[in-house]
């Protein structure tokens, strides 16, 4: 039985149609969760949306909470086009938030040069970061994704042992373990009043347009396409696999940072000791479900930010805990990942799903 | 007599690919039947449908006179069918007697391994066929020829009376195949039946009592090697007489363009695998190296072309020493090469033609500005490539993986060549590939060579060589064992050199 | 002489606490052992003790039987862990993705359950599995009561050392596991049902995680708190890798690590001034080191990682 979304051509099916139905099926399988703990699935959904849409005020507050995905969902899509599996986007963010951080308290400049030098700061920091991970890939066949896994938590550690340490990045006049306040030069412009929303809402704008164009229309973007998608082809053809390796582990690692430096410098604007947070997971999520699209990537950040930001008042509205988007979400991957199952209860001809980015990997070379 | 195994109608299609179009075959006890056939005629996924590893679209297998469903190696061994794979299926760090019981573990007390006893049975088993082996010894320490010493044993501790040999002979030394033989000819006299696939004339009129032709995945023909020629099977096997001679001018070699200086080189495990090449190649020649597979030229390819580094010895093109320098800086002085493998080092499938046609230029101007890519220049270039190519395809921007095996290798000759190079190195330039590409890339190589370019030939047909060549280096054991040119050129003398009989 | 036996219970204490909080490490390196030989890598070990600690404490709360509650954490490891059988060896999921679903999910499970049911009671909990002091061999001075002086999670993780050991190296599961694990397709020609012993790998790294869930809610604090688990299952895979896929390996790999807190936490109190993070560091940046191949080779099973598809 062939139903009329067939029709559509393959990209509509792979990027909105499977999307879609993947979400839908998410919200389902965890209303299923909601029902074993008593509540009403359709009363904590409800409140989900109110949360995350009704007013202008909780629309600011879902595209705040969509920013750092945007930035994240990105980095680790670059990653999966070069052939890399970065789970480390969240050591880099602390990272990149470190080195942002302490840019943007010790240099008093006007914000048009210290905004933008925070960044470079925390970008340079991310791409260093990830890009070790990159090298003891290209250099010793390490895989990635143990590596990231382990920086991950080394990062945090380095977190807490720079934020806590007098003489250090301590601040000297608190007792609280924290870095001394960012210049108010070096804070994010609020572009809605009475919002939280910050400039980097527009820094994610186009960060997205940036990243397309160098995928898909930059010579360092073909080389990690053609090393992504066959590295024993490109490097005959005189392409360096390590090199392409270390470039797209720290550019990906680059916007990583650059998702904790906006935060930072949009939101807190001082950083204290830091906890795992599950950004790394679900900046993974996010670009899975965006098909590891820069374009996508937006409508997947954006969703992940309503979830985030709707979840909190549907806790308070329902008592159905926050946690219940993480359920939304794992089952959001299954669904992507598994394109069988998805394909299956579409009824779509095989062929008419694409397999994602990610499992176009011939090998993980060994973990 | 019933025969030991009888298919009738196989049919296996994967896409739009007919791998088996309707196949019958019988095989009798007590004989070694061929099976004979192009690379891709079908031969390697009928046995798969045999023992169980494909299930076939339709038709039906009888084995001993009983009609059988096989849904996996296990009803196959149990049947008593028995495979060794082109591709050995050992487990490198496991040893001879854990790899031959795997599956049918002798075991004491139940589900704990007794490696004794099954030493002492391998040993046991490996005597009374004649087939010796190290039972304790880990699969990734013995040579090729024990590895399939070893899968043959692990057949028969399984019981196969029915042997089927997937190319056997491949990567063996003569000595080794003539021993391989013996054990083949052993087997057979006890009543057993194995099935012998090859594309390779010679060893099928040596061994076969039986002979089955295929072609696109049909059977062409039954024969036998009384009944049949050499040139009749090759008839049947390409579908019409080959052209065993590529039509060439007398070369006229100017300059040295090429030149390998006492090359040394390491395989992946940190041996020897090229031993003191000395070469030299003129511009407007075709120098041929012949060997069996494995003796070092696929790492001389690639110390060429600069993907493995040279232990010692030098590497000049057009006179200058490039021994130091990278692949890419190789490529864009004068050098091109056709890579052995195409899919795992040739072609990107997942990219369109035309970022194929460009794969080494792509930084370059007029396909890229500063880092920004020129799509319309790529694009101009490619359209034209595909029409002087030949290039069978909707456009520039069909990705690659869409084309037929014959047509990807054509992008990658396109490639190399549209850059009008000093030196080409063609490496198994039409393996894979259907006979009307091999005719079109070799008229291409060979008018390239009349217009001045300098091509070294790395290819494990022998014909391949001996066509297209105006001198051929023997290799064996990574050594250029000799260097003949003209009427010096003779398959006999050279088949003797490449299984490192002494230079004549 | 009382300096000595001061010095002697000290080394008790640190021995102890190093091995008691090895325990969830090393069930969750087995785990890993289990089902990366057979060819399936688990980074989802995190979330299977997750779900292990959640379910087995919710178990043992509403049953009031701790026991109860261990082979509940055992039979949710078995159940989340197969979800990643699924996804990995029959949908042909990338196994890193389909770790990532399983570590997502416990998350948002034992969060949603965990405030339902649990967060607001305000009855007694089950308590702590009883910690059986073993006769005489407990009298053994110094490494009696660090050995034979603990609760059942970490006796069983020890004795699980040589089980698992002895499975892997020699049985004929073990044996068709590592032919699994080296070269899926080989062992299929030698008629072993690839799938289904990497299913059952994959199921019994979901037991050996979830016993190690049970450590932290019903022996360490006879509670469950969300996330709980804080990263041990990663370096528990750190632990595997360390000890090069093997369990012996992989135990020693965990008291290593553990013993490295323990060093830190002591340091600080005796005003020797190493930074605990830079100690906290070890185990990840030693595993780094171990992957990159520095420490000799490491010895990935050769397949590891990759989705078998039968022909």
């Amino acid at each position: 039985m062939r139903r009329w979304w067939s029709i559509f051509p393959g990209w509509v099916i792979n990027l909105v149609i499977v999307p879609a139905a993947s979400v839908v099926l998410g919200f389902g399988v965890a209303a299923i969760a909601i029902v074993a703990t008593g509540a009403d699935p359709s009363q904590a959904y409800l409140a989900l949306f109110q949360g995350a849409f009704t007013n202008t005020n909780a629309f600011a507050e879902t595209l705040v909470s969509s920013i750092p995905y945007v930035f994240l969902g990105l980095g680790v899509a670059l990653g999966f086009r070069a052939g890399l599996f970065n789970i480390g986007a969240e050591g880099q963010f602390y990272i990149g938030s470190l080195s942002g951080v302490f840019v943007a308290y010790s240099l008093h400049l006007p914000a048009l040069l210290l905004i933008p030098l925070s960044i470079l700061a925390a970008m340079a920091g991310g791409f260093l970061y990830a890009g070790f991970a990159g090298f003891l890939k290209a250099r010793f066949g390490a895989h990635e994704v143990i590596t990231t896994i382990m920086l991950n938590y080394v990062s945090f550690l380095l977190a807490n042992y720079l934020v806590t340490t007098p003489g250090l990045m301590l601040d000297p006049h608190t007792r609280t373990p924290r870095t001394p306040y960012i210049d108010p030069n070096a804070a994010l412009p609020i572009i809605i009043p009475q919002s939280r929303l910050h400039a980097g809402f527009l820094l994610a704008l186009v960060a997205i347009p940036l990243v397309w164009l160098l995928i898909n229309r930059t010579t360092v973007g073909f080389r990690l396409r053609a090393v992504g998608y066959n590295p024993g082809a490109a490097r005959a053809a005189g392409i360096s696999v390590a090199t392409t390796t270390v470039l797209a582990m720290g550019i990906s690692g680059a916007l990583a940072a650059t998702a904790g430096i906006v935060q930072t410098l949009g939101i807190q604007h001082v950083m204290t000791p830091a906890v795992a947070s599950g950004y790394g997971f679900d900046a993974i999520a996010v670009a899975l479900l965006a098909r590891s699209n820069p374009w996508a990537i937006l409508p997947a950040a954006m969703l992940f930010g309503a979830l985030h930001n709707g979840a909190s008042f549907m806790q308070l509205q329902t008592q159905v805990s926050s946690d219940l988007i993480s359920i939304v979400q794992a089952s959001v991957i299954v669904f992507i990942a598994a394109p069988a199952i998805i394909r299956w209860l579409l009824r779509l001809r095989e062929g008419q799903v694409a397999k994602v980015a990610i499992t176009e990997r011939e090998a993980i070379s060994s973990v | 007599m019933t025969a030991a195994l009888e298919l009738r109608g196989i049919v296996k299609t994967f896409g739009e690919l007919r791998a088996n179009d309707g196949v019958d075959l019988a095989v009798e006890w007590g004989r070694v039947h061929a099976l004979l056939g192009e690379n891709g005629a079908g031969k390697s996924t009928l046995m798969n449908v045999v023992y169980g590893l494909t299930t076939p679209d339709s038709g039906e297998i009888v084995f001993d006179g009983r009609p059988v469903v096989i849904h996996g190696p296990q009803d196959a061994i149990r049947l008593g069918i028995g495979m060794v794979h082109q591709h050995f299926m050992l487990i490198p760090p496991l040893t001879v007697a854990e790899n031959i019981i795997l599956g049918q573990e002798i075991t004491s007390p139940p589900g704990v391994i007794d490696l004794e006893t099954a030493g002492r049975q391998v040993s046991e088993l490996s005597q009374r066929y004649g087939l010796e082996v190290p039972p304790r010894a880990r699969i990734e320490s013995l040579s090729v020829g024990v590895q399939q010493r070893v899968e043959i044993l692990k057949a028969l501790y399984r019981g196969a009376r029915l042997l089927i040999l997937d190319e056997p002979t491949a990567v063996l030394t003569p000595q080794e195949i003539k021993g391989l033989f013996e054990i083949i000819r052993n087997l057979v006299a006890e009543g057993n039946a194995v099935i012998f696939i090859t594309h390779k004339l010679g060893e099928v009129m040596e061994v076969a009592d039986a002979i089955t032709v295929m072609r696109r995945g049909k059977v062409v023909d039954h024969t036998t090697p009384q009944q049949s020629t050499p040139a009749d099977l090759a008839r049947m096997m390409v579908g019409r007489p080959v052209l065993l001679r590529v039509e060439k001018k007398p070369a006229h070699p100017g300059d040295v363009r090429l030149e390998v200086k006492g090359l040394v080189v390491h395989d992946d495990r940190k041996q020897v695998a090229v031993d003191g090449v000395d070469l030299d190649v003129r511009s407007g020649e075709i120098v041929g190296i012949a060997g069996v597979e494995g003796n070092g030229q696929n790492e001389l390819v690639e110390a060429i072309s600069g993907l493995r580094p040279a232990v010692s010895g030098q590497v000049l093109i057009g006179g200058r020493d490039v021994t130091r320098r990278s692949a890419k800086s190789r490529l864009h002085s004068g050098l091109s090469v056709i890579p052995p493998d195409r899919h795992r080092q040739g072609v990107i499938l997942e990219l369109p033609i035309a970022d194929n046609l460009v794969l080494e230029d792509f930084d370059q101007p007029p396909f890229a500005r500063w880092i920004l890519r020129n799509l319309r220049a790529v694009f101009d270039y490619a359209a034209a490539l595909i029409k002087q190519f030949d290039i069978r395809a909707a456009g520039p921007a069909e990705p690659t993986g869409s084309l037929s095996g014959g047509n990807q290798q054509k992008v990658v000759v396109a490639r190399e060549l549209g850059t009008n190079p000093e030196v080409l190195v063609a490496a198994q330039p039409t393996r894979g590939v259907d006979v009307g590409s091999i005719e079109f890339i070799h008229r291409q190589i060979v008018d390239q060579r009349d217009k001045g370019l300098a091509v070294l030939l790395v290819s494990s047909e022998l014909d391949e060589v001996l066509s297209l060549s105006d001198r051929v280096a023997v290799v064996y054991r990574g050594r250029v064992v000799a260097i003949l040119e003209g009427e010096e050129i003779d398959r006999d003398r050279i088949g003797l050199l490449m299984a490192g009989g002494a230079a004549a | 002489m009382f300096e000595l036996a001061i010095h002697a219970s000290d080394v008790t204490v640190f021995g102890s606490q190093t091995l008691v909080t090895a325990t969830p490490l090393a069930l969750a390196a087995f785990g890993g052992v289990m089902c990366e030989r057979s060819g399936v890598t688990n980074i989802a070990l995190e979330g299977i003790m997750l779900t292990g600690a959640f379910v087995g404490y919710a178990v043992a709360f509403a049953s009031h039987n701790l026991w109860l509650g261990v082979a509940a954490a055992i039979m949710a490891g078995v159940l989340i862990a197969s979800i990643h059988a699924i996804l990995s060896i029959s949908f042909l999921v990338d196994q890193i993705v389909s770790g990532t679903v399983i570590n997502i999910l416990a998350v948002g499970i034992t969060g949603v359950f965990y405030r339902t049911f649990l967060e607001t009671q305000q009855v007694q909990g089950p308590g702590t599995l009883p910690v059986w002091s073993i006769p005489v061999l407990s009298q053994i001075p110094i490494a009696g009561p660090i050995l034979f002086q603990n609760a059942f999670v970490t006796y069983a993780m020890l004795v699980l050392i040589g089980v698992v050991h002895f499975t892997v190296f020699h049985t004929t599961w073990g044996l068709r596991t590592r032919a699994c694990g080296e070269h899926p397709r080989a062992a299929e020609t030698a008629g072993i049902n690839v799938h289904f012993v990497r299913y059952l790998n994959v199921l019994a790294s979901g037991a050996l995680a979830g016993l190690g869930g049970a450590y932290f809610s019903l022996q360490q604090i006879g509670e469950f708190l969300p996330g709980m688990t804080g990263g041990r299952g990663f370096i528990g895979l750190a632990a595997m890798i360390f000890g090069r896929w093997t369990p012996g390996g992989a135990f020693l790999a965990s008291l290593l690590f553990t013993a490295s807190d323990q060093v830190a936490s002591r340091a600080t109190a005796a005003g020797i001034h190493i930074p605990p993070q830079f100690l906290g560091m070890l185990p990840y940046l030693l595993t780094i080191v171990v992957v990159a191949g520095a420490v000799g080779r490491s010895i990935a099973p050769a397949a590891v990682g990759k989705p078998y598809r039968k022909a």
